[in-house]
């Protein structure tokens, strides 16, 4: 009947390797995750306690290891896409943009301006899916259940918005090197236009929820605080540094995929703790908001794809009468694109922070190499820092609020 | 049938006592002795003492043997290693004392004032409720309510006695 | 999630609701059958009963303890309901009428379930933690008024009896996180303890507050007190006192805002980590069981018990308790939970205090 359980202890763990040098007897290793509710996956903590209290937090990762650098060094540039959306799969259009503007950078080509329009479009509702699913997990660590469920009834209506497009909800894919795979449907405007018009509501509905609940406020105030100082060195970019009151945008800083047409904010927070953070991306909905309100304003007419037969393949009808769209028709879906040899970087914000794809190409049809500078695995790196000295129930909260995917660490 | 309750109950009583001497784990010695108190506590009911018998185990069983679990809980931390003093004077002192304490409480019932035929059921089950012990304590016409506000005062000093050697550590 | 996304769920909803107050009428109705039927139909057993002491405690000990069980299947399946609305969703709808039975088919898996032991657990410890939590909640029920009638019994320190019987729980408590030898469990142990005994000093104090108004410690004294004088809480002395109880029957409850012992996000489940199968459901049962108590407790000394018009007095009884329980429920599903820091500080740099100048008030009151 029993059934046979092994306790983790210090011995047990210097005999994976893995250091722990408890200071004296009177502390507890413990060993939390990698499966455990809170630690976003499977993330591996190990704590040193002294009674409640954090002597020592470090991180092991590595559980969800999916090998997608190695595998995009593999795919053609076009069949990429579909694994990049696994990195980070709560964003996984953000992704796909950071791959394809790397890959758009090797080719020198970008999208017309329609092309442009639809990718903001995605990619902010895609910032307010995730923000919204990092606000109902932190909310869960924190103890407010009820949020969770709020939270998620939105993202629901953006992965309806998705489905609607692309005909996936989670994983899109949609926006690939060139342009995108398509316009948008019929009454697509219509039904972003309704969801932005409804989401000020919702917001604030999450806002009375917690906003000024006390008990948010204590457990978030004053906790995790991270200098900006600190976050250079770590490597922390994302709301986690916009918390410590560095303006620090990647759509700002170095505009791509035209967000330099659109007037948007960048929120920053002073006390760079936990609630800063959460101020911080509640915020950046907001903007989001702005931005798919000011896309679909301004959104231009015409192509939204771009008109080179050798990055895109040509529309269906031109295949009837022309030889030559067929030859590209054909090579386009059999070898893919042949980017000129050359290396390409094109950092972009991610809900997370600054994600970007270093490519290498070797002028094939296959990248030489693929770098994925993602920031969860940046930021995680600040939880050791943040951890001395608090506890338990603040680390919780401090891996919520560095909102981190462990597909885009193990990557 | 109560001398046969009582029987069991101060059988089982007794060899909790026991158990919790015997015992070398520290923390089931802990449990044994709640459970102890517990049944002392059932005693005191059969002897129509409610008051006392709840008080045993608010007291005793709830708050001060869980304050003990929790810190032997805290320092062997899962590891039950068993209490390792061993020989010494401890025992020998253990003995002489536990002989005085059981001489006194021989003295102790030996020149009680209860007379023979004092303790009738009636006298019994008024002498135990809350509103007799109440009264006892706190009629200024008897000795008791100067001893009794001494006692409190005593637990407050040692109260603070407490936070001070805390807050000098820290 | 294949609950659709399209308007007609707001309707569903609505249309449920009327469902679920239906159930509530109906079980309502039962109970006040039974109140006016028993007790002039059931004479010569009682007769009976009175006379055979031993077979008397038997009788009532099975009739509450399935009391209980019952009661508290209504209650899991109730709470889930009501965090369904709250939280934008339906809740338990397939199992029974508006998914009543879902609970009892949740009980049957658990009974099935494997029931593993840690193989370094504390094995006698690790085996009786879950009923040295469960005796004690039903022993609480045992001076519970559910009616003019239905009180098992009336014990003239009914109120001491119950905050004595009541800390027995964290000796179970303790067991069970010493016992399943693991970390989580430990600290949930560790932390349930601190804070049941922190928080039984500003309940006992809130309690005695009342104590002082009524001037006796029985139930049917204070009830008694109630039909004379008022609802003990329409005296303004004990609204802060009903305030502390209430927080701190939350406390004693380990509910949110103060579920650190069990809280999945920090300890995975605190010092239930480890069992699995009916003893965890023996855990989940006195948690539920202690939920109704709590509420009960608050509603005879606070809400006047079950004195009410019209209806007989095991409605009223379970109304009134109903409407504290779902605070409570309306409580855990909207705040977030408490540090330990934090909830050791309320307890005794606000509540403690509070509570001694609430009972200080209410003797001075109570004396004039």
């Amino acid at each position: 009947m029993a059934t046979e359980l092994k306790n983790y202890n210090t011995a047990s763990a210097q005999a994976q390797g893995i250091q722990i040098d408890p200071i004296d007897e009177q502390t507890m290793v413990i060993n939390m995750g990698p499966q455990h509710p809170s630690t976003h996956g499977v993330l591996r903590v190990i704590l040193e306690l002294d009674g409640e209290n954090i002597v020592n937090a470090t991180c092991h990762i590595g559980y969800v290891h999916t090998g997608i650098e190695k595998e995009g060094e593999f795919q053609t540039y076009l069949k990429a896409v579909t694994i990049t959306d696994r990195l980070d799969y709560v964003s996984a259009s953000i992704n796909n943009l950071a791959y394809t503007l790397s890959v758009e950078k090797l080719l020198g080509v970008a999208p017309p301006p329609r092309g442009q329009y639809l990718r903001v479009m995605l990619c902010e509702l895609q910032r307010i899916a995730s923000h919204l699913v990092w606000l109902g997990t932190h909310a869960l660590d924190i103890g407010a259940m009820t949020v969770f469920f709020f939270a998620f009834r939105e993202r629901e209506k953006i992965l309806d918005l998705f489905e609607m497009m692309s005909g996936v909800r989670m994983m899109p894919s949609w926006i690939v090197p060139g342009g995108l795979r398509g316009d948008a449907p019929e009454g697509y405007f219509e039904r972003v236009k309704a969801f932005v018009d409804e989401f000020p509501y919702r917001i604030e509905e999450y806002e009375t929820l917690i906003d000024q609940n006390p008990i948010w406020l204590e457990r978030t105030q004053g906790i995790g605080i991270l200098t900006p100082e600190e976050c250079m060195a770590l490597g922390v970019s994302g709301p986690t540094l916009r918390a410590t009151g560095v303006p620090h945008d990647l759509r700002k800083a170095v505009p791509y995929c035209s967000y330099d047409q659109f007037r948007f904010e960048v929120p920053i927070g002073k006390y760079s703790d936990v609630y800063d953070r959460y101020r911080v991306r509640m915020a950046e909905m907001r903007q989001s908001r702005e931005i798919i309100k000011q896309a679909l304003e301004n959104m231009p007419d015409g192509p939204f794809n771009v008109d080179d037969r050798k990055v895109m393949p040509p529309p269906r009808e031109e295949l009837d009468h022309s030889m030559e769209s067929v030859i590209h028709h054909f090579k386009w879906w059999t070898e893919g694109i042949h980017p000129p040899v050359g290396e390409a970087y094109v950092p972009v914000e991610s809900p997370k922070g600054e994600l970007g794809f270093y490519l290498v190409s070797n002028g094939s049809n296959y990248p030489w190499r693929m770098h994925v500078r993602g920031p969860s695995f940046m930021n995680l790196q600040s939880l050791a820092t943040m951890a001395k000295g608090r506890l338990i129930a603040d680390v919780v909260a401090m891996i919520g609020s560095i909102d981190i995917v462990l597909g885009e660490i193990d990557r | 049938m109560q001398a046969a309750f009582f029987g069991v109950i101060a059988f089982l009583s007794i060899l909790s006592a026991i158990l919790m001497v015997m015992n070398r784990n520290p923390v089931r010695s802990a449990l044994f002795l709640v459970a102890n108190f517990a049944l002392l506590a059932v005693l005191y009911l059969t002897l129509a003492a409610q008051f006392i018998a709840a008080v045993e185990i608010i007291v005793y069983a709830g708050a001060i043997m869980v304050l003990f679990l929790f810190v032997l809980m805290l320092l062997s931390l899962g590891a039950s290693h068993a209490l390792r003093e061993r020989g010494g004077l401890q025992p020998l002192v253990a003995i002489i004392l536990g002989l005085i304490f059981l001489a006194s409480l021989s003295a102790a019932g030996a020149i009680g004032t209860l007379g023979p035929g004092q303790a009738t059921p009636q006298w019994v089950k008024n002498g135990g409720t809350v509103k007799a012990i109440g009264t006892a304590l706190f009629d200024p016409r008897l000795p008791w309510l100067f001893p009794f506000e001494v006692t409190s005062i005593l637990l407050l000093v040692a109260v603070v006695g407490a936070i001070v050697l805390a807050k000098r550590r820290v | 999630m294949s609950v659709a996304h399209s308007g007609s769920a707001d309707a569903r909803r609505s249309g449920q609701f009327v469902g679920v107050i239906f159930v509530f009428i109906v079980l309502l109705v039962i109970a006040a059958v039974i109140g006016h039927l028993t007790l002039p139909g059931l004479a010569p057993v009682w007769h009976f009963l009175g006379a055979h002491p031993i077979l008397n405690a038997l009788v009532k000990a099975v009739v509450y303890v399935s009391f209980i069980a019952l009661l508290v299947l209504f209650l899991i399946w109730w709470e889930r309901k009501f965090a369904g609305w709250l939280q934008a969703r339906l809740g338990p709808k397939h199992v029974g009428p508006q998914g009543m039975l879902q609970t009892l088919a949740d009980a049957l898996k658990l009974i099935t379930k494997e029931d593993i032991t840690p193989a370094v657990a504390d094995r006698p410890l690790f085996y009786l933690a879950p009923f040295v939590v469960f005796v004690p909640t039903v022993l609480t029920f045992m001076v519970l008024p559910l009616g003019p009638h239905w009180i098992a019994q009336d014990l003239n320190v009914a109120l001491l009896y119950v905050i004595a019987i009541s800390s027995m729980t964290a000796t179970g408590i303790m067991a069970a996180g010493w016992g399943s030898n693991n970390k989580y469990s430990l600290l949930g142990g560790v932390r349930a303890v601190a804070q049941l005994l922190s928080y039984e000093v500003p309940m006992v104090m809130a309690v005695l507050s009342v104590v002082t108004f009524v001037g006796g410690l029985s139930m049917r004294h204070i009830i008694d007190y109630q039909a004379q004088n008022g609802w003990l809480i329409l005296k303004w002395p004990l609204i802060p006192a009903f305030l502390i109880f209430l927080i701190a029957a939350l406390a004693e409850l380990n509910r949110t805002p103060f579920d650190l012992p069990e809280a999945e996000s920090e300890l995975v489940s605190g010092f239930h980590t480890e069992y699995s199968g009916m003893r965890f459901a023996f855990f989940f049962l006195a948690e539920f069981a202690n939920n109704f108590f709590s509420a009960g407790f608050a509603v005879a000394l606070f809400f006047g018990g079950y004195l009410g018009p019209i209806l007989p007095g095991i409605v009223w009884f379970i109304l009134k308790t109903f409407v504290l329980i779902t605070l409570m429920m309306w409580i855990r599903w909207t705040v977030p939970r408490l540090r330990i820091d934090q909830m050791m500080g309320l307890c005794w740099k606000l509540l403690v205090p509070l509570s001694l100048v609430v009972f200080i008030l209410a003797a001075a009151w109570a004396s004039r």
